[in-house]
């Protein structure tokens, strides 16, 4: 199969203590691909380290936050012609060893989302907060007609009709930059697909999540799909922001 | 109570107006759901007046007409709160974008005039 033009997009904010080592094993795993690192308005050294391990650095003056960062991505990828963009955390979450199936599986489909939900996952999540991914999941699913079992996944991968839509139109909301852009992406027609993926812990101890927080989290993520449901088919010419 | 009709179209209108704005991409959500949930309310009360005699009498008002003022009042102030939050943040970004642009201007002038040189 003849290689893409990949972009590999990390949105970073203040992740300076982790970014040289995310870019060089992205570097190692796919040598092919241009490394592009969105630095969001970061306080801290991270578009020096990045920088340093080779990536290109685009610095946004302020934090916009990942959907915000994500659409300078894909506005870059778009102008520069890349055929498959795929987006990694900077925090080392995500196995580059995995990104070879996220960009293969884009030769059958536009977007391509990582799973964390496999039989050999080490990911779990319980309570009221996988309430709510469940209810995301059968939600995205139905409208897909295809399963999407982890719509929250911010481990993924999009082919060109991908990149030309969310150049033109992507959320830069909380949960709209993986949810709302899922959602606006189906209702234009484009196939997405899952691979499993895996995941690991952050090293820092992650926020307690009650009930209360699930319930916010799925309203957020309701209206994320709602809004994409409600707006006129048309999509927004120019700068939809 | 009978439904007050001239309350209850009041608050279709702007139910269908911001849904309106929300269609055309012309409102962000998270504005929009404030406005369509106090529309919601207001319809609410204007269907079913004796609903507010009774909350009024629980949260002990002697006029219902006076808590249905009270709370607006205190939404309303708490909508133009946010709302001056909001402005604030972009009128430091609109600055940093200025500065941005300033420099950004100044860096390719100094190019052109390297290329131009040479």
């Amino acid at each position: 199969m003849p290689s893409r033009k990949t972009l590999i997009a990390i949105p970073a904010w203040n992740e300076a203590g982790s970014i040289a080592a995310v870019v060089a094993s992205v570097q190692e795993h796919r040598p092919d691909a241009d490394i592009l690192v969105v630095n969001d308005g970061s306080t801290d050294h991270t578009a020096r380290e990045a920088a340093g391990a080779g990536a290109r650095v685009i610095s946004l003056p302020f934090n916009v936050g990942v959907g915000g960062a994500m659409r300078t991505a894909f506005l870059y990828a778009q102008r520069e012609g890349y055929q498959a963009l795929v987006q990694v955390d900077a925090d080392g979450q995500h196995d580059p060893a995995d990104l070879d199936r996220l960009i293969d599986g884009l030769s059958g489909c536009d977007i391509v989302v990582g799973t964390r939900f496999h039989p050999e996952s080490q990911y779990f999540v319980g309570g009221p907060r996988r309430w709510a991914m469940v209810l995301l999941s059968t939600t995205l699913s139905w409208m897909n007609k295809r399963r999407i079992s982890d719509p929250t996944s911010g481990f993924r991968s999009a082919g060109p009709k991908a990149i030309e839509l969310f150049a033109i139109d992507y959320p830069a909301d909380y949960l709209g930059d993986t949810v709302g852009s899922l959602a606006i992406a189906i209702r234009q027609g484009l196939v997405i697909h899952e691979e499993p993926v895996t995941m690991y812990f952050r090293q820092v101890g992650r926020p307690s999540k009650n009930a209360l927080w699930s319930a916010l989290y799925l309203g957020r993520a309701s209206l994320a799909i709602l809004a994409t449901g409600l707006k006129s088919g048309r999509t927004p010419k120019g700068d939809s922001a | 109570m009978t439904p007050n009709i001239l309350a209850a179209f009041a608050a279709l209108v702007t139910f269908g107006f911001v849904f309106f704005l929300l269609r055309r991409g012309a409102l962000r959500e998270k504005y929009a759901v404030l406005w369509l949930f106090f529309s919601i309310a207001a319809l609410f009360f204007a269907i079913f007046p004796g609903a507010l005699d009774w909350l009024s009498r629980t949260v002990g008002v002697a006029q219902p007409v006076n808590l249905l003022f009270f709370v607006t009042v205190v939404m309303l102030v708490l909508v133009s709160v946010q709302l001056s939050y909001e402005l604030s943040r972009h009128e430091m970004r609109i600055r940093r974008l200025a500065e941005e642009v300033a420099l950004l201007r100044d860096e390719i002038s100094e190019n052109r005039q390297d290329r131009d040189g040479n």
